[in-house]
């Protein structure tokens, strides 16, 4: 194992075994923070009672939903825009500036025409996730070397052909980058949108717990949430560094 | 194929964004015509409505929070991201390290840390700060440790040549090397503080255009939530648009 | 005068002795991976050696980067974020000298690189040709006692090489300084020098110093005289196997 990579364990596991230390010694109060081992029980805990699992469904099926959709929405947009160059100058100013904008002040505005249900925050995931995915999918049709595109044609290959056998592997590993990206956000989407205000899901399980002062569940859910996300990212991450090395790229 | 171009003023840029100003007003005023007043109001509505918010009093206590917050927050969030940055970009094997750790934190959904904020600052203005710097620290660190990374040795050689003393090596080649990266890390900052920063006011406030955001949905008071919301885009959009002119002249030269 | 054998770390460098005259033009040829530019970076103070002494002038150097020397290296180091006059007036402007003989010298030193239509552009905009002469400028208007030149114009094309190599001709006559210039290319050191020293394989030590004997005067049209074709072909004969050895040890498994 490289030398950064064991630093950085080290690093990580002293810092968990500090703030286990600092917990238990009442440096940080109980009422702020229970020592990390406890949080690993507490979630443990819930996980045997079944009591999660509901909300667990419920924040999951809405970042799917807001997944799929945006990867699909995504790619389709994406190659559409990048085939309409004048489409494509047009819409730029609004992709440059999508994310400078809190996408979550459209929330409040989504529950009061959908409602308090799962609507609003699965278009909340949707709209974080499909900017990016749009956004990645131009750059990896952009990166299509010209010379490809080429040899193509002089092997009089069918523009469909074309598409799916040069021009979506070429572009796959930024296509695999977008849906990375699409995955996390739609998380941050989701669970901020629970966070906020919802009836249901994870996020709201952890502000219920908040207010009424029950921080081994709240902590355990955090812990849970987290570590499911970092699971997911970090994965995809390796994943897609993989590919990009298979193809000499970065 | 003889193709006529079209006449240069249809092809500017400012024409790009007249077509596009006016398909969302479009789609704006169609979903009205579906949704009714109670859905959505009208972009006039919305616009009268905001001058009313602005001329209001209870306004801008709330506005003055909102961006108090958001500065203070900014400027940690710059100081130390730069600070940061640089150290992490300098020291080759601590860049290492925190890179991975530094991204994981970046792609997380933040606001589950937030209680765990609240707990330690105790509801109010030092939580959102904290949650607003919280967001811009990450990016801001990022972009300069590779600006300082990714400095061209080919000027340390020079400065070194020239005998340049360190201080001076700092100010005239080390600084606007790095400056075009650093200030798009700024830029990206900027935006992800001020999310930060309504995100913890629409959480657990009581001010701040957050609060009021909220609070209007209990009342179902469709104008307020509108234009605030409206209100909130057009000044991130615009202060991005701002800033995105100054990156682009940074970048242009380098 | 020079006097140096010298030696640098992980025998890089083979032992060396070198003795540059002064106001000569002298070229440094060898395989890939010889340690031409190590002995560059030697000489000009930017890496240590282990062994050996260097004197300019009878004066030993020690550590750090003497005075009077100048240095173009093959990676573009113009600043980009300086307009090309700013650029070349960098290093006056850190010497503190006085704003009128700043303006004089770049503006000459503009004439002579033939870039005043371009003094208040920004590298970003020039050819690689282009922003070498601005490297160029920058260290002349120094007037350096030694020039060192690290493979300067190995981006650029054939003909502009050979069209730069006359500018540098016309440079080294007006300035009297002593130039020492690195290549990889034989052609270029047969007609600009008047001694190539040509190099082994690593540790890289010199084979032999070729004379040239051409006269002060001239230009890149000596490609035509016969005694161009003799020298390259020594220079050659030379390397040969020499290169055959480099390119052995790089294919190796390491």
């Amino acid at each position: 194992m490289r030398l950064a990579t064991r630093l950085r364990i080290g690093v990580l596991v002293a810092t968990v075994a500090l703030v286990e230390g600092l917990c238990r010694a009442g440096v940080i109060g109980a009422f702020t923070m229970i020592p990390p081992s406890e949080m690993a029980l507490s979630l443990w805990r819930l996980l045997r009672a079944g009591q999660v699992q509901a909300d667990m469904r419920r924040t999951l099926t809405a970042v799917g939903i807001a997944v799929g959709s945006s990867i699909v929405v995504g790619i389709v947009a994406g190659a559409v825009v990048h085939a309409l160059p004048r489409l494509r100058r047009t819409i730029d100013p609004l992709l440059a500036a999508y994310y400078s904008v809190p996408v979550f002040v459209f929330y409040p505005m989504f529950i009061v025409i959908f409602g308090l249900n799962d609507i609003p925050k699965v278009m909340i995931g949707f709209l974080y996730a499909v900017a990016v995915m749009i956004i990645n999918t131009l750059n990896g049709l952009d990166r299509v070397a010209p010379v490809l595109l080429k040899t193509a044609r002089v092997l009089r290959m069918s523009r469909a052909a074309t598409a799916l056998r040069v021009v979506l592997p070429c572009a796959a590993p930024y296509l695999f980058t977008g849906i990375k990206l699409a995955i996390a956000y739609s998380f941050i989407g989701v669970v901020g949108s629970e966070f906020i205000l919802s009836s249901g899901g994870l996020g709201y399980q952890i502000g219920f717990a908040y207010h009424d002062f029950n921080n081994p569940t709240m902590y355990a859910l955090i812990l849970f949430i987290l570590s499911f996300v970092l699971v997911v990212n970090m994965t995809l991450h390796a994943w897609e560094k993989a590919l990009m090395a298979r193809r000499g790229l970065r | 194929m003889n193709r006529v171009a079209s006449p240069p003023i249809l092809r500017s840029r400012a024409f790009d964004l007249v077509i596009l100003s006016g398909v969302v007003l479009g789609l704006w005023q169609l979903a009205h015509l579906w949704g009714g007043d109670v859905a959505m109001t009208t972009p006039l509505g919305t616009l009268r409505h905001t001058v009313q918010t602005l001329a209001s009093a209870e306004f801008w206590p709330h506005a003055g929070a909102t961006l108090g917050a958001f500065l203070v927050a900014l400027l940690l969030a710059a100081g130390a991201g730069v600070l940061a940055g640089a150290l992490l970009g300098y020291h080759r094997l601590s860049g290492e390290v925190a890179e991975p750790v530094l991204v994981a934190v970046y792609s997380i959904p933040k606001v589950t840390l937030y209680p765990i904020i609240l707990l330690f600052f105790g509801i109010g203005i030092r939580a959102e700060v904290a949650f607003g710097a919280l967001h811009g620290v990450i990016p801001i660190t990022l972009f300069t440790m590779n600006a300082v990374r990714n400095i061209n040795p080919v000027f340390i050689k020079t400065g070194r040549i020239l005998r340049l003393s360190p201080w001076a090596l700092l100010r005239s080649v080390l600084l606007p090397a790095t400056l075009p990266e650093v200030f798009t890390g700024l830029r990206v900052g900027f935006a992800l503080t001020l999310i930060g920063t309504l995100l913890s006011e629409m959480f657990g406030s009581r001010r701040g255009l957050g609060f009021m955001l909220m609070n209007a949905i209990g009342l179902h008071n469709m104008d307020v939530i509108m234009s605030l919301t409206f209100m909130l885009v057009a000044f991130a959009g615009s202060a991005n648009a701002a800033l995105l002119v100054v990156d682009h002249r940074l970048h242009r030269r380098a | 005068m020079f006097a140096r054998p010298g030696q640098a770390s992980l025998h890089a460098l083979g032992p060396i002795d070198l003795d540059l005259q002064t106001g000569e033009f002298f070229a440094v040829v060898g395989p890939s991976g010889c340690g031409k530019s190590t002995l560059l970076d030697v000489i000009a103070g930017l890496s240590p050696f282990t062994e050996g002494a260097i004197a300019i002038n009878g004066k030993p150097v020690g550590q750090g980067v003497p005075e009077g020397l100048g240095a173009v290296f093959q990676d573009d180091a113009s600043f980009p974020w300086l307009t090309v006059r700013d650029n070349i007036a960098f290093g006056l402007r850190q010497r503190g000298v006085g704003q009128a003989e700043i303006r004089e010298r770049v503006t000459g030193a503009l004439e002579l690189m033939g870039l005043t239509d371009f003094a208040r552009a920004y590298p970003a905009q020039l050819s690689g040709g282009m922003r070498q002469r601005v490297c160029i400028a920058r260290t002349l208007v120094l007037e350096p006692r030694l020039i060192l030149l690290d493979e300067p114009f190995g981006a650029l094309d054939q003909q502009t090489r050979l069209l730069m190599g006359d500018e540098l001709l016309n440079l080294w006559r007006q300035t009297r300084a002593t130039v020492l210039l690195i290549t990889h290319a034989l052609d270029e050191a047969a007609m600009l020098a008047d001694r190539v020293g040509v190099m082994s394989a690593r540790p890289g030590r010199f084979l032999e110093i070729v004379e040239t004997g051409w006269p002060r005067d001239r230009d890149s049209t000596i490609v035509a005289r016969p005694e161009f074709g003799r020298i390259t072909g020594r220079l050659w004969s030379l390397l040969r196997g020499e290169s055959l050895k480099a390119l052995r040890h790089q294919s190796e498994p390491r």
